[in-house]
């Protein structure tokens, strides 16, 4: 009555075998490391240079722990901080010498240190939240009516170019909102414009009101326009993030139009806040050359003008229409100018940019070309250079005050500009010896926790309470490793959780033990008594966890960050709380009781 | 080892007046803080930055406020955080400024002031985000409200089932009054607390429940509170023991879990202290004044005649 089959026995043994062993990385704790990561077009980082890292630690005579190769670049562990911090600055020189185009990303790392052949079986240590590991975390909200406006305006100049190639005459055009409104003298123009534009401009919806024609996006265009904003910002955030050399960024669309950006175990803090913060994009506009240059910045640009400053802060006008945007860029890098040995940012476009470039300066030789650096609500000209000769799929730009500015740049530009301006909703910093001590308090507040739990319930339950609190360990064991193998992130409301599952799975046993004291004072026999014990505490063992459990979700549904954190670790431990409560400890009261003949004395404490 | 052995059952039914009465008042004064004084918000819910800074020597707080002071940050925020040498720095939202220059700004000045200085964390919210989570909190009170209540009447029927959420309820509206009273910080983690608490408390009168429905069936005759008085003297030492345990890990986190985790730890101290309270003494008179009788289980008792009994 009371054994289990050997397959259960089986089972519960490599449940629990695995649960160490998913649990097992997370004893071997982190130490700095530097990451070395290719840039670009630069190919990625082998044994070569890994060989070249370590001469130079050698020369330098730094001591580094273990190096490793892997998908995401060289990875050099050192004992401390201090050595990791001298280590970044020797190996940045070496790689990426003054005044030459940057290949290589050196970034501050914090990776595991558990043995590889635990990681090649996926058993990696528990991903640590923000409040653990220190870090950057940013909500970000895409405004999306800048997307709208961008996109209206470039379908303005596309009208506009549209209509100058048939021919056809009209007063004006505007933007209005969200609509651009064409101005017509006759009634003939208008028409036909709106033969024209329907039969190329599927996405908008056109019509006749008075002596205009209103074009607005159609729903689903609007719809479409700003999700591909908030996607193409997110794919920049991460090219930004690589960029960066943080290990296993967080980078996920929130709501319709939020980003989270989590950089955990970041030490450069001011650094990713910077690259992150930056909502730099670049476009290139023609300099209106009708209209003499403004005197003052005050001056009111002419229709279809807008006024920037340049570099030394001479105002000039441009065109509103876009020639090129950020996004044809495929390729950016920071370089010297041979002649004038000032530093250039070099950038290469896709085979669309250099075709639109290629007619543009054919059309507009000898007029000006400026070069816009977009930041939010600062719009800035980093050159205004006139065209000297047709422009192809590689150009130039110079003008640039250092050549950190020129590795900023060419790091922005390469990373993919921003669809549309970013707000910062959340920003939230904390510091690797904070997130530290948060471990080691959680920690504590665990063991000393769980000693007192169980020093109790061996003194109250007896034998039958040193097994609940075998069975309480195990189920931490198949938590952390449950939580290790889904690489859930563990935040310091995750550990709050841990314990307080710690504390309320104790309830089973409670409930399981009180049911088998008052079997037998109900004069069963011991056999029997564990038995009904068991098969009857388990009824109210489901009921207690459903309750939890719909508060569990609840809070997951609801929750943002730390509190989806706690949401997490609480289901998951009612999970693992049920298996070891009722399946591990009955197996080992089956395995000390269980095959004795005959049972004279349960030890439980009365 | 034994604590409860009751020979005679207590009589808690008898003592319903009573303990109505108490839970009444506490309940209205819970109110009335939490009206008149209102919840002290973390930076979660009202937004603005927080900053924690840390100093190799005792912090000076008045020079401190002082520097902010000259930096034009009038009604910022200046205390010490766990020990002397932390100081949490609470900035409320500013227009126009961007949170990432402030706190740069105010890194900044205060490092003049005192070079050992090491800011430790910097949260910014932004207004928008406080909204939603005030927003968030109150549905996920509601879904978790609604589902305990769909829970319990599937167990039973709506007698219990309301008696139980108003008693669980209870228990929320008083940890907030606590929280209200002493002006302690409500932040998303306390947040959490409460809702956890919500869902652990009510198991508690599952069990008181389930044995008043086992006793029903037993005990023939019996009116309705001795029934409820027999169940709850037996399920007793059960609730005593496991709301025991758990608040020693709770204990332990309130002492050994440093400043992040005290006010989660003293949320879950409250609602525990009070969830075994109400479950036992609120629940089953509220259920009694609704008007339970046997009916209530024994109509539910052939739906649910599979499950097993309980201790």
């Amino acid at each position: 009555m009371n054994r289990f089959p050997l397959w259960k026995n089986l089972l519960i043994f490599c449940v629990i075998a695995l649960g160490a062993l998913y649990t097992l990385p997370n004893f071997f704790g982190q130490s700095p490391a530097v990451q070395i990561s290719s840039l670009g077009t630069t190919p990625p980082v082998g044994p070569e240079v890994q060989n070249q890292v370590e001469q130079a630690l050698k020369v330098a005579q730094l001591a580094e722990t273990r190096a490793s190769l892997d998908g995401v670049g060289l990875r050099v562990r050192f004992a401390d901080t201090d050595t990791q911090l001298k280590a970044r600055d020797i190996i940045d020189h070496v790689l990426n010498p003054e005044g030459q185009p940057q290949h290589y990303v050196v970034a501050l790392n914090l990776v595991p240190n558990s043995p590889s052949w635990l990681s090649e079986i996926g058993a990696l240590p528990m991903y640590l939240g923000l409040d653990l590991s220190g870090g950057v975390h940013f909500l970000l909200q895409v405004d999306q009516q800048a997307a709208l406006t961008k996109r209206l305006e470039g379908d303005g100049a596309e009208v506009r170019s549209e209509l100058q190639d048939k021919q056809i005459y009209y007063d004006g055009l505007s933007r209005d909102g969200e609509r651009l409104v064409l101005h017509f003298h006759d009634g003939a123009s208008l028409s036909s414009a709106q033969q024209v534009l329907e039969s190329i401009h599927h996405d908008m919806n056109l019509k006749a009101e008075g002596g205009d024609l209103v074009l607005s996006l159609k729903p689903e265009t609007r719809a479409a326009i700003q999700d591909q904003a908030v996607k193409q910002n997110i794919l920049a955030l991460r090219n930004r993030v690589n960029e960066l050399g943080a290990k296993e960024p967080i980078i996920q669309q929130q709501g319709a139009d939020r980003i989270i950006v989590q950089l955990p175990g970041v030490q450069d803090t001011a650094k990713a806040k910077d690259i992150i913060g930056r909502t730099a994009s670049l476009e290139i506009h023609l300099v209106d050359e009708d209209h003499p240059n403004p005197i003052s910045v005050t001056q009111m640009p002419p229709p279809g003008d807008f006024l920037v400053l340049d570099r030394q802060g001479i105002p000039v006008f441009v065109r509103k229409a876009v020639v090129l945007s950020g996004d044809v860029i495929t390729d950016a890098g920071a370089g010297f100018d041979s002649q004038s040995n000032r530093p250039t940012v070099n950038i290469s476009m896709d085979a669309k940019g250099a075709r639109i470039i290629r007619q543009v300066s054919r059309d507009n030789l000898k007029k000006r070309m400026a070069i816009l650096l977009l930041e939010k609500s600062k719009t800035e000209a980093i050159s205004v250079a006139t065209i000297q000769d047709e422009l192809g799929a590689r150009f130039q730009i110079t003008g640039l005050q250092s050549s950190k500015e020129a590795n900023d740049l060419a790091l922005l530009l390469r990373a993919g500009a921003l669809a549309a301006p970013m707000d910062f909703l959340e920003e939230r910093t904390v510091g690797p010896s904070l997130g530290a001590e948060n471990i080691a308090r959680g920690f504590h507040s665990t063991w000393i926790g769980f000693a007192a739990i169980a020093v109790f319930m061996v003194v109250y339950y007896a034998l039958f309470g040193t097994i609940s609190v075998v069975a309480l360990a195990v189920n931490v064991l198949l938590l952390v490793g449950l939580l290790s193998l889904l690489q859930a992130t563990l935040t310091l409301p995750g550990m709050a959780a841990i314990a307080l599952t710690v504390g309320m799975a104790i309830d089973a046993n409670v409930l399981i033990n009180e049911r088998i004291r008052e079997e037998l004072r109900n004069g069963n026999s011991p056999g029997a008594a564990i038995h009904a014990g068991y098969d009857r505490a388990f009824g109210t063992i489901l009921d207690s966890n459903v309750t939890t459990g719909i508060a569990g979700l609840a809070l997951f549904a609801f929750g943002s960050g730390p509190v989806k954190g706690f949401a997490v670790v609480l289901v998951l431990g009612i999970l693992t709380s049920m298996f070891s409560s009722v399946l591990v400890s009955r197996a080992l009261i089956n395995l000390i009781y269980g095959r004795r003949r005959k049972i004279d004395h349960l030890s439980i404490g009365m | 080892m034994e604590f409860f052995r009751m020979k005679r059952d207590i009589p808690f039914m008898s003592w319903g007046k009573y303990t109505t009465t108490v839970s009444l008042i506490t309940f209205l004064l819970a109110v009335f803080f939490l009206y008149s004084k209102g919840l002290n918000f973390s930076v979660d819910f009202t937004g603005g930055t927080v900053m924690e800074v840390h100093t190799a020597g005792q912090a000076d707080l008045t020079g401190m406020r002082l520097s902010l002071k000259q930096l034009g940050l009038h009604d910022a925020n200046v205390q010490n955080f766990g020990s002397s040498h932390d100081v949490l720095i609470r900035l409320p939202l500013r227009h126009g400024v961007s949170s990432g220059a402030l706190s740069e700004k105010v890194r900044q000045a205060l490092r003049q002031q005192d070079a050992s200085l090491q800011v430790r964390r910097v949260e910014f919210v932004g207004p928008q985000v406080g909204d939603e989570l005030v927003k968030d909190g109150s549905a996920a009170l509601l879904f978790v409200s609604l589902g305990i209540v769909i829970y319990l009447s599937l167990r039973f029927k709506w007698r219990p089932a309301v008696a139980t959420l108003m008693a669980n309820l209870h228990d929320v509206v008083i940890i907030l009054g606590f929280f209200a009273f002493f002006q302690w910080e409500f932040s998303l983690s306390v947040l959490a607390a409460v809702l956890a608490i919500l869902g652990y408390s009510v198991n508690e009168s599952v069990v008181v429940f389930d044995r008043v429905r086992e006793n029903f069936r037993k005990m023939r005759g019996a009116s309705v509170s001795q029934v409820i008085d027999n169940a709850i003297t037996r399920t007793m030492s059960r609730t005593i023991i496991t709301h025991g345990c758990t608040q020693l890990m709770v204990t332990s986190m309130l002492f050994f879990g440093g400043e992040a985790l005290h006010y989660f730890a003293l949320a879950l101290t409250i609602g525990i202290l009070f969830g075994i309270y109400s479950s036992v003494l609120v629940a089953s008179p509220i259920a009694m004044a609704l008007g339970m009788t046997r009916a209530d289980f024994l109509v539910s008792d052939r739906k649910t005649n599979t499950l097993p009994d309980t201790p």
